[in-house]
This record gives structure tokens, sequence and C-alpha cells, in this order.
């Protein structure tokens, strides 16, 4: 499996890494049980024409290369960004910028992209402003997988081994 | 690639390097004596001498048989060859018993014979990674035909016992079978209670492609290649001769020093062992004596087996984990499950693996840069350790 240079770079010297101090919100995804957790931190600011911008971003991450390599991009990616625009960062958008992914790396780059939407969806709640439906949307999906998540590795993790083939183990992805 | 001559090599259980003296026997058998043990002119002579030679002093050095011997492409055919052949020799189907700690050779063959009426059950072991005896003795069912417990464990090094496991095989009536790829050549073993045994050249310092099933005379078999009846009918297809004169030279060198190989071992892996667990929130996955001499697996708390290997890596120094954010459904290693690792390590592992050439300094640089690494992942890492 090879990772691009971007990837490892991202790796070796990661952006913004650690806990922010006075962040405004955080976003927490993923599942220790499936090896990659997300805690993306973002401290919200009005710039000079008054609009909500991402004035920094941080995140803390358990995980694979490719999960430290998003976490980094996706905090790159998000910063000085409106929150309008931080909302429109795909996981797509993300795994581009690190010039791909592995395929099995594939959903290290949507943890990234969900953990920015968690954080940005629990700043809107925090301020009781009106959630934008596509965020509400990728809020509910991303916590009913995370749920499923842990309700099917529960099955596996208590599952008698010789029952089930092991390509029906839960897809963390 | 660019030569990085400073390199240090801690994965030779995935695989080694060939010895020198294995390349040099097997060099003339590529384009001086190329022929095909199968043909009758004096190239196929040669070849075929070379071939009988090998198989002679490898069973030799286990105490067999030549014609016990089956050349195979490597371990994971040999696991095969053993499992579903002792299976498909049998009419109608039967209870196999093996352990949840097995290579992947072994659980997917025995998982894919479900569907044609074969029942498995598959044997939990201790927080050490040991099958406990009594265990297969109570496991054992009137249809019960294969026992398969590997001699020594890949990922974690827990060195299981063959000797009971087999000799309670035996006065049933079972064939045992067991996956030595990780002991031949480090261990002692005595063929008295085994049927069937599976080894790979290339963990040994041998060539990668050749490895043999042991099947001590008697037991039934049913090929799984067919063709021009090779290997007394169990494995078609042309002998791997240099394949095969590489791997009787890599066993020959393993059991000429083997005394000061693994001792030499033991000493770096006791080394490891008591450096390592100093740093903070970190377990050793396995038995601390019950163990072949050159694996050994920690995990450390907080941080992802992937990420460590390729900061490893960077540093210099080849180390595996048995995490498995490398397969598709990143499970954690079944073995670590297995021996009851939390889940919060299952993904932390590292396994550091020693091969002939390991040397004090070796361990100096993995010593000197693992801490670092740790420590710099865990910065990283949302789960505080210590904190």
């Amino acid at each position: 499996m090879m990772y691009t240079e971007k990837v490892v770079e991202h790796f070796r010297h990661p952006h913004n890494m650690g806990k922010l101090a006075n962040y405004s919100a955080v976003g927490r995804v993923g599942n220790i049980l499936c090896g990659d957790v997300m805690w993306l931190y973002i401290r919200v600011e009005k710039d000079a024409q008054g609009r909500d911008i991402i004035a920094d971003v941080s995140w803390e991450t358990f995980g694979c290369t490719a999960a430290i390599a998003t976490s980094s991009m996706v905090s790159d990616l998000a910063k000085g960004k409106t929150l309008e625009e931080a909302i429109g960062i795909s996981n797509r958008d993300v795994a581009d910028e690190l010039g791909g992914l592995p395929p099995i790396k594939m959903h290290c780059s949507g943890l990234a992209a969900d953990a920015l939407n968690e954080a940005i969806y629990e700043y809107l709640t925090k301020e009781g402003r009106p959630i934008p439906a596509a965020l509400q949307a990728r809020h509910d999906h991303i916590q009913k997988d995370m749920a499923t998540l842990e309700e099917r590795y529960k099955v596996f993790l208590d599952r008698d081994a010789t029952k089930g083939k092991p390509d029906e183990a839960p897809s963390c992805s | 690639m660019i030569p990085m001559p400073d390199r240090v090599y801690l994965d030779n259980s995935a695989t080694t390097a060939v010895a020198p003296e294995v390349l040099a026997a097997m060099r003339p058998y590529f384009d001086a004596r190329y022929g095909n043990a199968s043909s009758l002119h004096s190239f196929g002579r040669e070849a075929r001498q070379a071939v009988d030679e090998s198989r002679a002093a490898m069973a030799d050095a286990l105490a067999a048989r030549p014609e016990e011997i089956v050349f195979t492409s490597g371990a994971t055919e040999a696991d095969n060859l053993a499992i579903l052949g002792s299976a498909l020799a049998r009419s109608g189907g039967g209870h196999i018993l093996t352990s949840k700690i097995e290579h992947d050779a072994i659980l997917r063959a025995v998982e894919w014979l479900k569907p044609m009426g074969f029942d498995v059950t598959l044997l939990d072991v201790d927080g050490t990674g040991r099958v406990a005896p009594g265990d297969v003795a109570s496991a054992f069912r009137k249809d019960t035909f294969l026992v398969s417990i590997m001699a020594g464990n890949n990922e974690i090094g827990t060195r299981e016992p063959i000797d009971e496991i087999g000799r309670l095989c035996h006065d049933r009536g079972v064939l045992f079978h067991t996956d030595a790829v990780q002991a031949v050549g480090k261990e002692m073993l005595s063929l008295e209670n085994v049927d069937m045994l599976s080894a790979s050249a290339h963990k040994l310092h041998g060539p990668k492609g050749v490895g043999f099933l042991y099947v001590r005379r008697g037991t039934r078999l049913a090929p799984l290649l067919h063709g021009g009846g090779h290997e007394r009918g169990l494995r078609s297809g042309t002998e791997n001769v240099p394949g095969i004169v590489g791997f009787a030279a890599a066993l020959a060198l393993a059991q000429a020093e083997r005394v000061d190989v693994t001792s030499r071992m033991r000493r770096l892996r006791e080394r490891l062992m008591t450096e390592v667990l100093k740093i903070p929130a970190t377990r050793l996955n396995g038995h601390r004596a019950e163990s072949l001499p050159h694996i050994t697996n920690f995990s450390f708390a907080g941080i992802e087996g992937e990420s460590l290997v390729m900061k490893l890596d960077e540093a210099g120094i080849a180390a595996s984990t048995g995490s498995a954010c490398s397969s598709p459904n990143l499970e954690p290693s079944h073995v670590l499950v297995a021996i009851g690792v939390p889940l919060s390590m299952a993904h932390g592992s590292l396994r550091i693996s020693t091969g002939r050439d390991t040397t004090d300094a070796d361990i100096d640089r993995l010593l000197e840069a693992l801490p670092r690494v740790v420590a710099e992942l865990r910065a990283m890492s949302p789960f505080k350790v210590g904190e």
C-alpha cells in the first residue's frame, strides 16, 4: 500500500495539531474500536464584513497515517473559511488535496470532513442559530452511523468466531 | 529505491533476508543446472539429484523419512493441503478443532469447508495466547478427525503445547497438524505426535515461494493440485529446484547455528521486554517465557499501530503491527482480540521480530526511537495517556 508524498508530508509534519485554546466548538467522530477517532476544534470569529469565519482550527486524532494526514488537511482547508464555505468541504475535497488515498483508507477522509461538520453543528446549536438542512442531514447520518457501528461491533465482539464469515465483520468505512 | 544502508530490519517474522550461504547454494540451479527434475537427460538428472538430496537432508534434520516431505509453494499451500487435503480425503463431513489465533491460512481454509458439511470448533486461548490441552480434550467429538494448532504464534510469539496436544490426538486416533512456520529452525520440534507440519523457507533466511508439508506415512490426503503427479501425487507441478535447494540450505544453516542465534534472540527479547515496558501505558502481548525467541509484541495505549510503524520507518526501523488498519474491514487483530487485549489497545500494537543478523546495536536504535515516536503520536491523540 502506497501513500502519496503529500499524505506522508502531512503525517510527518502535521498542521494545526493539538487542542485549541478558547475553542468555540468541537466535533468528535470515529470509534476507537475501528482504530480511528478524530476530535476537531474550531474557534469562530466575525471577520471585517461581519461574517462568521473559522478563525482557528485544530485537531487531536488517534489513527493511522491517513487519519492523521486527513486531519491535518481538513484543518488547512477549513482555516479562514466562512462557516458556509466550511460546510461545503467534502471528503472528496480532503482526499483530492492529498493527491488521493488508498481505497481502503478513503473512510479517513470521510472522518475528517465529518469532524468538521460536527464541530460546525455543535457551534450553531450552542449559539441557538438555525441549522442548514444539509448540515442537519449530514449530522443525523454521522450520528446514526456511529450508533450503528457501536451496535454492530458489540455483535462482532460477542459472536462466536466460528459463526459468521470473516467478511461479515463490520466495516468501519 | 535509494539504498539506505543504515536501516534496521526488525520484521523477520514477515520475511527474512536470504542468507549468503543459501543464495550460493541456489545459484547454480538457475542457469547452470536448470533442468526439469522429471526429465530423463543429464540436465534432468542433476535437478532430480538436487531435489532428492535436499529432501533427504531436510528429512534427516527433522527425523522424518524423505517421502514424508511434500514440497509446496509455501506455508499457505502447506496449511491448505493439510486442512483441505485431509477433509477431502474423507467421505462425508466431520469435525475439525483449531484455535482462534491460527494464521488466516488455517482459519480461512476451515471456514471454506463449512458449507461442505464440516463443523469447526475454534478453541479459546488464555491471556498469553496458550491453548489448554484440556480444552482440546473436552472439545473432541465422535466425528473429530483433525486438530490443527500452531507451534508458535506469528503475531505474539506464544509457543503452544503441541507435544501434549498431539499425544491427546493420537490417543484418540485423530490427525494432528501444526503450522510450524515461525518455529522451524528455532525450536526443537519432535514429530513423534505430529501427523502433519507446515513450514516455509523465507521465514528462516531461505527464499520465498517454497515450503513443505510434512505428512506422516499412512496419512490419507487428497491433493489440491492435479497434474503430472509430482510429490508422490500430492502436489503436481514442476519442482522449484532452486527454491528446494535453498530451503535445504536454510534449514541446515538454522540447525547449525540454532543454539547461538536463538540464545542471542532470547537475550534481545529480554532487553526489549525490560526496556519497552518502561514506556508508560504499555503492555506485552504474549508470554514472557513460553515464547518463540524472535517475536515480541507490545501495545501502546492511545495510539494506532500503523502510525507507529510509519514513524519508526522514518527513523529507519522496519517493524510491523498486528493492527488491522491495513485490512479492508479494519477490525483489530484476531489474535489480540482472542487474548483479551482491551480494544483501546488492540489497535496500538507493534511486533518486533529479530533474525540471525540482528544485533544489540539494532535494538539500541529501536529503543532510542520508540519512546520518542510513541510520545509524538500520543501528543496527537485525543486519548491522553496518564492524565
